[in-house]
Protein backbone atom coordinates (compact mmCIF):
# COMPACT_ATOMS: atom_id res chain seq x y z
CA UNK A 1 0.00 0.00 0.00
CA UNK A 2 0.89 3.85 -0.44
CA UNK A 3 -0.33 6.40 1.53
CA UNK A 4 -0.34 9.86 0.20
CA UNK A 5 -0.07 12.40 2.71
CA UNK A 6 -3.27 14.74 2.70
CA UNK A 7 -2.17 17.57 4.80
CA UNK A 8 -4.91 20.39 3.18
CA UNK A 9 -1.99 21.62 0.66
CA UNK A 10 -3.21 21.20 -2.64
CA UNK A 11 -3.98 18.29 -5.27
CA UNK A 12 -3.98 14.56 -4.17
CA UNK A 13 -6.81 13.07 -6.74
CA UNK A 14 -3.89 13.21 -9.71
CA UNK A 15 -1.13 11.65 -7.67
CA UNK A 16 -3.67 9.01 -6.43
CA UNK A 17 -5.42 7.77 -9.47
CA UNK A 18 -1.99 7.85 -11.40
CA UNK A 19 -0.29 5.66 -8.35
CA UNK A 20 -3.77 3.52 -8.60
CA UNK A 21 -3.26 2.87 -12.25
CA UNK A 22 -0.24 -0.10 -11.12
CA UNK A 23 -2.15 -2.33 -9.54
CA UNK A 24 -0.43 -0.70 -6.14
CA UNK A 25 -3.58 -0.26 -3.22
CA UNK A 26 -3.11 3.83 -2.38
CA UNK A 27 -5.12 5.37 0.58
CA UNK A 28 -4.88 9.50 0.87
CA UNK A 29 -4.70 9.81 4.72
CA UNK A 30 -2.97 12.00 7.67
CA UNK A 31 -3.33 9.23 9.98
CA UNK A 32 -0.18 8.28 11.99
CA UNK A 33 -1.33 4.09 11.88
CA UNK A 34 -1.65 4.76 8.00
CA UNK A 35 1.40 6.38 7.28
CA UNK A 36 3.37 3.90 9.45
CA UNK A 37 1.64 0.80 8.00
CA UNK A 38 2.39 2.02 4.23
CA UNK A 39 4.87 0.71 2.43
CA UNK A 40 5.65 3.10 0.68
CA UNK A 41 4.69 7.31 1.19
CA UNK A 42 4.20 10.59 -1.35
CA UNK A 43 4.17 13.94 -0.07
CA UNK A 44 2.44 16.03 -2.80
CA UNK A 45 1.92 19.72 -2.02
CA UNK A 46 1.28 23.00 -3.65
CA UNK A 47 1.17 26.49 -1.77
CA UNK A 48 3.15 27.98 0.35
CA UNK A 49 6.06 26.09 2.46
CA UNK A 50 5.25 28.17 5.83
CA UNK A 51 2.03 27.06 5.65
CA UNK A 52 3.00 23.71 4.35
CA UNK A 53 5.31 22.79 7.67
CA UNK A 54 2.71 24.43 9.91
CA UNK A 55 -0.38 21.69 8.67
CA UNK A 56 2.03 19.20 9.00
CA UNK A 57 2.73 20.44 12.57
CA UNK A 58 -0.51 20.58 13.27
CA UNK A 59 -0.80 16.85 12.26
CA UNK A 60 1.89 15.69 14.50
CA UNK A 61 3.54 14.37 11.17
CA UNK A 62 7.02 15.81 11.43
CA UNK A 63 9.39 13.32 13.52
CA UNK A 64 6.99 10.44 12.21
CA UNK A 65 7.84 11.85 8.32
CA UNK A 66 11.70 12.08 9.84
CA UNK A 67 11.33 8.70 11.22
CA UNK A 68 10.16 7.36 8.41
CA UNK A 69 12.29 8.39 5.92
CA UNK A 70 15.28 6.98 7.99
CA UNK A 71 13.59 3.82 8.37
CA UNK A 72 14.36 3.44 4.71
CA UNK A 73 10.99 3.35 3.08
CA UNK A 74 10.36 4.58 -0.38
CA UNK A 75 9.56 8.31 0.03
CA UNK A 76 8.41 10.74 -2.92
CA UNK A 77 8.33 14.35 -2.28
CA UNK A 78 6.24 16.04 -5.06
CA UNK A 79 6.98 19.85 -5.99
CA UNK A 80 6.51 21.60 -2.19
CA UNK A 81 6.41 18.20 -0.57
CA UNK A 82 9.96 18.05 -2.51
CA UNK A 83 11.36 21.51 -1.21
CA UNK A 84 10.07 20.62 2.35
CA UNK A 85 12.75 18.12 2.56
CA UNK A 86 15.57 20.92 2.50
CA UNK A 87 16.70 22.36 5.61
CA UNK A 88 15.47 25.98 4.33
CA UNK A 89 13.85 27.77 1.49
CA UNK A 90 13.82 31.58 0.67
CA UNK A 91 10.17 31.46 0.46
CA UNK A 92 9.84 30.81 4.15
CA UNK A 93 9.32 33.20 6.48
CA UNK A 94 9.35 31.38 9.58
CA UNK A 95 9.58 27.30 9.22
CA UNK A 96 12.43 25.32 8.44
CA UNK A 97 12.21 22.43 6.44
CA UNK A 98 12.53 18.94 7.34
CA UNK A 99 16.52 18.99 6.86
CA UNK A 100 16.49 15.19 4.86
CA UNK A 101 18.38 16.83 2.12
CA UNK A 102 21.15 19.37 2.86
CA UNK A 103 20.32 22.69 0.96
CA UNK A 104 18.59 25.03 0.60
CA UNK A 105 15.50 26.50 -1.67
CA UNK A 106 15.77 29.35 -3.41
CA UNK A 107 14.11 31.53 -5.93
CA UNK A 108 14.62 31.99 -9.45
CA UNK A 109 16.02 35.47 -10.34
CA UNK A 110 14.01 36.94 -13.18
CA UNK A 111 15.72 38.00 -16.02
CA UNK A 112 15.62 39.21 -20.00
CA UNK A 113 14.51 35.55 -21.19
CA UNK A 114 13.75 34.05 -17.68
CA UNK A 115 9.74 34.56 -16.64
CA UNK A 116 9.49 33.83 -13.29
CA UNK A 117 7.50 31.11 -12.45
CA UNK A 118 9.27 28.68 -14.27
CA UNK A 119 5.58 27.31 -16.18
CA UNK A 120 5.52 24.86 -18.66
CA UNK A 121 7.07 21.83 -20.33
CA UNK A 122 10.73 21.49 -19.49
CA UNK A 123 13.41 18.42 -20.28
CA UNK A 124 15.03 16.08 -17.91
CA UNK A 125 18.64 15.72 -18.43
CA UNK A 126 19.91 12.73 -16.43
CA UNK A 127 22.55 12.37 -14.35
CA UNK A 128 22.64 9.41 -12.68
CA UNK A 129 20.75 6.76 -15.05
CA UNK A 130 20.82 4.49 -12.42
CA UNK A 131 18.03 6.39 -10.16
CA UNK A 132 15.19 3.97 -10.51
CA UNK A 133 12.42 6.67 -10.85
CA UNK A 134 13.93 7.15 -14.48
CA UNK A 135 13.76 4.22 -15.35
CA UNK A 136 12.51 3.63 -19.37
CA UNK A 137 12.20 7.27 -19.15
CA UNK A 138 14.36 9.41 -21.92
CA UNK A 139 16.97 11.62 -21.36
CA UNK A 140 15.57 14.91 -22.73
CA UNK A 141 11.75 14.07 -21.76
CA UNK A 142 9.43 16.38 -21.44
CA UNK A 143 7.78 16.66 -17.93
CA UNK A 144 5.63 20.11 -16.33
CA UNK A 145 6.97 22.15 -14.10
CA UNK A 146 4.95 25.52 -11.91
CA UNK A 147 7.09 26.58 -9.28
CA UNK A 148 9.13 30.18 -8.55
CA UNK A 149 11.19 28.38 -6.40
CA UNK A 150 13.96 25.52 -6.98
CA UNK A 151 15.75 22.86 -4.94
CA UNK A 152 19.83 23.53 -4.72
CA UNK A 153 21.17 20.40 -2.37
CA UNK A 154 24.48 21.09 -1.20
CA UNK A 155 25.52 18.05 -2.50
CA UNK A 156 25.06 18.01 -6.24
CA UNK A 157 26.10 14.08 -6.32
CA UNK A 158 22.04 13.58 -5.26
CA UNK A 159 20.68 15.29 -8.21
CA UNK A 160 19.72 12.70 -10.64
CA UNK A 161 18.43 15.08 -13.05
CA UNK A 162 18.80 18.87 -13.70
CA UNK A 163 16.22 21.23 -15.95
CA UNK A 164 17.78 23.89 -17.41
CA UNK A 165 15.91 26.97 -16.84
CA UNK A 166 18.47 29.52 -17.96
CA UNK A 167 20.63 28.02 -15.53
CA UNK A 168 20.61 24.10 -14.39
CA UNK A 169 18.47 22.80 -11.32
CA UNK A 170 17.92 19.87 -9.73
CA UNK A 171 14.77 18.93 -11.34
CA UNK A 172 15.03 15.40 -9.65
CA UNK A 173 17.03 14.35 -5.88
CA UNK A 174 17.60 10.95 -4.85
CA UNK A 175 18.92 9.83 -1.90
CA UNK A 176 18.68 6.27 -0.79
CA UNK A 177 15.11 5.35 -0.47
CA UNK A 178 14.33 9.36 -0.43
CA UNK A 179 13.39 10.59 -3.89
CA UNK A 180 11.98 14.53 -4.54
CA UNK A 181 10.81 15.75 -7.76
CA UNK A 182 10.62 19.36 -8.55
CA UNK A 183 7.74 18.94 -11.65
CA UNK A 184 4.79 17.12 -11.50
CA UNK A 185 4.61 13.90 -12.70
CA UNK A 186 1.04 13.43 -11.92
CA UNK A 187 0.72 16.23 -14.24
CA UNK A 188 2.97 15.05 -17.05
CA UNK A 189 1.07 12.90 -19.38
CA UNK A 190 2.79 9.95 -20.45
CA UNK A 191 5.99 10.48 -19.14
CA UNK A 192 4.91 11.40 -15.96
CA UNK A 193 2.58 8.01 -15.70
CA UNK A 194 6.27 6.32 -16.59
CA UNK A 195 7.84 8.02 -13.63
CA UNK A 196 5.04 7.18 -11.25
CA UNK A 197 4.77 3.57 -12.32
CA UNK A 198 8.83 3.59 -11.10
CA UNK A 199 7.67 4.37 -7.98
CA UNK A 200 5.06 1.85 -7.30
CA UNK A 201 7.19 -0.98 -9.20
CA UNK A 202 11.09 -0.17 -8.45
CA UNK A 203 11.52 1.82 -6.35
CA UNK B 1 14.47 24.16 -22.52
CA UNK B 2 10.88 25.08 -21.49
CA UNK B 3 8.74 25.38 -24.64
CA UNK B 4 5.63 27.21 -25.75
CA UNK B 5 2.33 25.97 -24.62
CA UNK B 6 -0.47 24.99 -26.85
CA UNK B 7 -3.79 25.66 -24.62
CA UNK B 8 -7.56 24.56 -25.46
CA UNK B 9 -10.06 25.94 -23.87
CA UNK B 10 -13.75 24.90 -22.70
CA UNK B 11 -15.95 27.12 -21.74
CA UNK B 12 -18.57 25.66 -19.05
CA UNK B 13 -22.03 26.41 -17.81
CA UNK B 14 -23.51 24.24 -15.62
CA UNK B 15 -20.94 21.21 -16.00
CA UNK B 16 -21.32 20.88 -19.90
CA UNK B 17 -19.24 22.74 -22.49
CA UNK B 18 -20.15 25.77 -24.28
CA UNK B 19 -18.19 28.44 -26.74
CA UNK B 20 -19.47 32.07 -26.94
CA UNK B 21 -18.66 34.10 -30.61
CA UNK B 22 -18.02 37.25 -28.92
CA UNK B 23 -19.91 36.53 -26.05
CA UNK B 24 -22.84 35.81 -27.69
CA UNK B 25 -24.92 32.92 -28.51
CA UNK B 26 -23.24 29.92 -26.58
CA UNK B 27 -23.09 26.59 -28.74
CA UNK B 28 -22.77 23.35 -26.44
CA UNK B 29 -20.23 20.67 -27.65
CA UNK B 30 -20.30 18.48 -24.69
CA UNK B 31 -19.63 16.55 -22.04
CA UNK B 32 -16.09 18.52 -20.47
CA UNK B 33 -14.41 15.22 -19.27
CA UNK B 34 -14.65 13.36 -22.34
CA UNK B 35 -13.29 16.89 -24.12
CA UNK B 36 -10.04 16.62 -22.01
CA UNK B 37 -9.79 13.49 -22.26
CA UNK B 38 -9.48 14.10 -26.16
CA UNK B 39 -7.77 17.15 -25.76
CA UNK B 40 -5.12 14.46 -23.26
CA UNK B 41 -4.40 12.29 -25.82
CA UNK B 42 -3.78 15.22 -28.06
CA UNK B 43 -0.43 16.22 -26.04
CA UNK B 44 -2.00 19.45 -25.47
CA UNK B 45 0.02 21.20 -23.18
CA UNK B 46 -2.67 22.42 -20.18
CA UNK B 47 -6.48 23.31 -20.45
CA UNK B 48 -8.00 25.65 -19.21
CA UNK B 49 -11.58 25.73 -18.36
CA UNK B 50 -13.81 28.99 -17.71
CA UNK B 51 -17.07 28.47 -15.63
CA UNK B 52 -19.44 31.17 -17.02
CA UNK B 53 -22.19 30.20 -14.85
CA UNK B 54 -20.22 31.99 -12.29
CA UNK B 55 -23.01 32.33 -9.48
CA UNK B 56 -21.80 31.27 -6.36
CA UNK B 57 -25.03 28.57 -5.66
CA UNK B 58 -23.33 26.88 -8.06
CA UNK B 59 -19.66 26.57 -7.19
CA UNK B 60 -20.64 23.09 -6.44
CA UNK B 61 -21.34 21.46 -9.36
CA UNK B 62 -17.75 23.30 -10.74
CA UNK B 63 -15.92 21.79 -7.55
CA UNK B 64 -17.27 18.82 -8.79
CA UNK B 65 -16.35 18.84 -12.45
CA UNK B 66 -12.90 19.73 -11.06
CA UNK B 67 -12.32 16.60 -9.66
CA UNK B 68 -13.78 14.72 -12.00
CA UNK B 69 -11.24 15.61 -14.40
CA UNK B 70 -8.31 15.55 -12.31
CA UNK B 71 -9.11 11.88 -11.93
CA UNK B 72 -9.55 11.18 -15.64
CA UNK B 73 -6.52 13.59 -17.33
CA UNK B 74 -2.86 13.59 -16.14
CA UNK B 75 -2.19 17.06 -17.78
CA UNK B 76 -2.06 20.60 -15.75
CA UNK B 77 -5.51 22.89 -16.41
CA UNK B 78 -6.63 26.21 -14.78
CA UNK B 79 -9.96 26.99 -13.73
CA UNK B 80 -11.55 30.05 -13.53
CA UNK B 81 -15.06 32.30 -13.56
CA UNK B 82 -16.37 33.74 -11.08
CA UNK B 83 -13.55 33.24 -8.61
CA UNK B 84 -13.74 35.90 -6.15
CA UNK B 85 -12.61 33.93 -2.48
CA UNK B 86 -9.65 32.63 -1.32
CA UNK B 87 -12.02 29.51 -0.14
CA UNK B 88 -12.59 29.31 -3.67
CA UNK B 89 -9.22 29.18 -4.75
CA UNK B 90 -8.49 26.74 -1.96
CA UNK B 91 -11.19 24.58 -2.86
CA UNK B 92 -10.36 24.47 -6.82
CA UNK B 93 -6.71 23.50 -6.02
CA UNK B 94 -7.43 21.08 -3.93
CA UNK B 95 -9.53 20.04 -6.18
CA UNK B 96 -6.81 19.19 -8.87
CA UNK B 97 -7.15 22.38 -10.67
CA UNK B 98 -3.38 23.84 -10.91
CA UNK B 99 -3.68 27.36 -11.41
CA UNK B 100 -6.25 29.19 -10.75
CA UNK B 101 -7.65 32.62 -12.99
CA UNK B 102 -8.82 35.43 -11.73
CA UNK B 103 -10.47 38.58 -13.24
CA UNK B 104 -13.50 40.44 -12.20
CA UNK B 105 -12.93 40.20 -8.78
CA UNK B 106 -9.54 41.33 -8.62
CA UNK B 107 -9.76 44.71 -10.83
CA UNK B 108 -12.42 45.10 -7.88
CA UNK B 109 -10.68 44.17 -4.99
CA UNK B 110 -6.93 43.97 -6.20
CA UNK B 111 -5.37 42.55 -3.27
CA UNK B 112 -6.97 39.65 -3.36
CA UNK B 113 -3.94 38.86 -5.93
CA UNK B 114 -1.18 39.28 -3.12
CA UNK B 115 -3.33 37.53 -0.44
CA UNK B 116 -4.06 34.91 -2.87
CA UNK B 117 -0.11 34.23 -3.92
CA UNK B 118 0.85 35.07 -0.98
CA UNK B 119 -0.86 32.25 0.72
CA UNK B 120 -0.75 29.28 -2.83
CA UNK B 121 2.19 30.68 -4.57
CA UNK B 122 2.51 32.86 -7.62
CA UNK B 123 2.77 30.10 -9.82
CA UNK B 124 -1.39 29.29 -9.34
CA UNK B 125 -2.16 32.71 -9.63
CA UNK B 126 -3.30 33.51 -13.14
CA UNK B 127 -4.74 37.16 -13.77
CA UNK B 128 -7.65 37.24 -17.17
CA UNK B 129 -7.54 40.49 -18.59
CA UNK B 130 -10.24 41.16 -21.11
CA UNK B 131 -9.28 44.07 -23.16
CA UNK B 132 -10.52 46.33 -26.44
CA UNK B 133 -8.47 48.68 -28.09
CA UNK B 134 -10.24 52.59 -27.40
CA UNK B 135 -7.45 54.23 -29.40
CA UNK B 136 -4.20 53.77 -30.77
CA UNK B 137 -1.83 51.56 -28.39
CA UNK B 138 -3.89 51.38 -25.87
CA UNK B 139 -7.00 48.56 -25.16
CA UNK B 140 -9.44 48.98 -21.98
CA UNK B 141 -9.56 46.43 -19.13
CA UNK B 142 -13.63 44.80 -19.49
CA UNK B 143 -14.80 42.63 -16.26
CA UNK B 144 -18.28 40.57 -16.30
CA UNK B 145 -17.43 38.66 -19.82
CA UNK B 146 -16.64 41.65 -21.06
CA UNK B 147 -20.02 43.36 -20.35
CA UNK B 148 -18.40 46.18 -18.03
CA UNK B 149 -15.76 48.91 -18.99
CA UNK B 150 -13.45 49.78 -16.26
CA UNK B 151 -11.05 52.68 -16.15
CA UNK B 152 -8.36 50.72 -16.55
CA UNK B 153 -5.86 50.53 -19.43
CA UNK B 154 -4.68 46.85 -20.16
CA UNK B 155 -0.94 47.01 -19.99
CA UNK B 156 -0.73 49.45 -16.84
CA UNK B 157 -2.90 46.49 -15.29
CA UNK B 158 -0.89 43.89 -16.32
CA UNK B 159 2.23 45.44 -14.51
CA UNK B 160 0.15 46.01 -11.37
CA UNK B 161 -0.95 42.39 -11.41
CA UNK B 162 2.30 41.31 -11.72
CA UNK B 163 3.53 43.53 -9.08
CA UNK B 164 1.10 42.10 -6.53
CA UNK B 165 2.21 38.58 -7.28
CA UNK B 166 -0.01 37.27 -10.36
CA UNK B 167 2.09 34.43 -11.81
CA UNK B 168 0.47 34.82 -15.34
CA UNK B 169 -1.72 36.74 -17.38
CA UNK B 170 -4.03 35.19 -19.70
CA UNK B 171 -4.67 37.95 -22.13
CA UNK B 172 -8.22 38.05 -24.28
CA UNK B 173 -8.91 40.37 -26.79
CA UNK B 174 -12.31 41.15 -26.73
CA UNK B 175 -11.58 42.58 -30.53
CA UNK B 176 -10.47 39.45 -32.34
CA UNK B 177 -11.90 36.85 -29.83
CA UNK B 178 -14.22 34.89 -32.33
CA UNK B 179 -12.98 36.61 -35.32
CA UNK B 180 -10.63 33.77 -36.49
CA UNK B 181 -8.73 36.83 -37.80
CA UNK B 182 -5.37 36.02 -35.69
CA UNK B 183 -4.46 37.18 -32.65
CA UNK B 184 -4.05 40.68 -31.30
CA UNK B 185 -0.41 41.12 -31.95
CA UNK B 186 0.04 44.72 -31.07
CA UNK B 187 -1.99 43.68 -27.37
CA UNK B 188 -0.04 40.85 -26.25
CA UNK B 189 3.54 42.26 -27.42
CA UNK B 190 3.15 45.16 -25.42
CA UNK B 191 1.78 43.38 -21.98
CA UNK B 192 4.11 40.64 -22.71
CA UNK B 193 7.33 43.55 -23.00
CA UNK B 194 5.96 44.96 -19.89
CA UNK B 195 5.70 42.19 -17.67
CA UNK B 196 8.01 39.32 -16.51
CA UNK B 197 5.55 36.28 -15.48
CA UNK B 198 4.02 34.13 -18.61
CA UNK B 199 1.68 35.68 -21.00
CA UNK B 200 -1.10 33.58 -23.02
CA UNK B 201 -2.33 35.11 -25.84
CA UNK B 202 -5.85 34.84 -26.36
CA UNK B 203 -8.83 35.29 -28.62
CA UNK B 204 -8.77 35.08 -32.73
CA UNK B 205 -6.76 32.38 -33.31
CA UNK B 206 -7.82 30.79 -37.38
CA UNK B 207 -4.94 29.84 -38.97
CA UNK B 208 -1.99 27.98 -38.07
CA UNK B 209 0.06 30.84 -38.97
CA UNK B 210 -1.78 32.98 -35.99
CA UNK B 211 -0.09 31.24 -33.58
CA UNK B 212 3.23 31.93 -34.89
CA UNK B 213 2.56 35.44 -34.82
CA UNK B 214 1.73 34.78 -31.01
CA UNK B 215 4.91 33.68 -30.26
CA UNK B 216 7.59 35.37 -32.17
CA UNK B 217 6.32 38.91 -33.16
CA UNK B 218 4.06 39.15 -29.78
CA UNK B 219 6.52 37.22 -27.24
CA UNK B 220 3.93 34.85 -25.73
CA UNK B 221 4.26 31.94 -23.62
CA UNK B 222 1.59 30.10 -24.52
CA UNK B 223 -1.14 30.48 -27.24
CA UNK B 224 -4.98 29.51 -26.11
CA UNK B 225 -7.60 28.49 -28.52
CA UNK B 226 -11.13 27.22 -28.52
CA UNK B 227 -13.34 26.88 -31.43
CA UNK B 228 -10.62 26.47 -33.70
CA UNK B 229 -10.12 22.78 -31.78
CA UNK B 230 -13.15 22.21 -31.00
CA UNK B 231 -14.66 22.52 -34.44
CA UNK B 232 -11.55 20.13 -35.09
CA UNK B 233 -9.98 22.70 -37.65
CA UNK B 234 -6.73 21.98 -36.67
CA UNK B 235 -5.50 19.27 -33.98
CA UNK B 236 -3.09 20.55 -31.01
CA UNK B 237 -0.61 18.03 -33.04
CA UNK B 238 -0.62 19.99 -36.32
CA UNK B 239 -0.21 23.22 -34.52
CA UNK B 240 2.68 21.93 -33.39
CA UNK B 241 4.33 19.89 -36.21
CA UNK B 242 3.34 23.76 -37.90
CA UNK B 243 5.36 25.70 -35.28
CA UNK B 244 8.51 22.98 -35.10
CA UNK B 245 8.97 23.56 -38.61
CA UNK B 246 9.17 26.98 -38.47
CA UNK B 247 11.60 26.91 -35.56
CA UNK B 248 9.41 27.69 -32.13
CA UNK B 249 10.32 25.28 -29.93
CA UNK B 250 7.21 23.07 -28.88
CA UNK B 251 6.95 19.58 -27.30
CA UNK B 252 5.95 17.19 -30.00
Amino acid sequence: MIAIIDYGMGNIHSVNKALGLYGVKTIVTDKVEDIKSAEKLVLPGVGAFDDAKEELEKRGLIDLLLEQVRSKKPFLGICLGMQLLFDQSEEAKVSKGLGLIKGSVKRFEAKEGRKVPHMGWNQLNHLKYDCPLLRDVQNDAYVYFCHSYYPAPSDQNLVAASTDYGMDFAALVWKENLFGVQFHPEKSQAVGLKIMENFVKVC
Amino acid sequence: MLTKRIIPCLDIKEGRVVKGIKFLGLRDAGDPVEVAKIYDQGQADEMVFLDITASHEKRKILIDLVEKIAKNIFMPFTVGGGVGEISDIRDLLNAGAEKVSLNTQVVQYPDLIADSSGRFGSQCIVVAIDAKRVEGEKWQVFINGGRTPTELYAVDWAKKAATLGAGEILLTSMDCDGTKDGYDIALTKAVSSAVNIPVIASGGAGRLEHFYEAFTTAQADAALAASLFHYQQFSVREVKEYLHGRGVKVRL
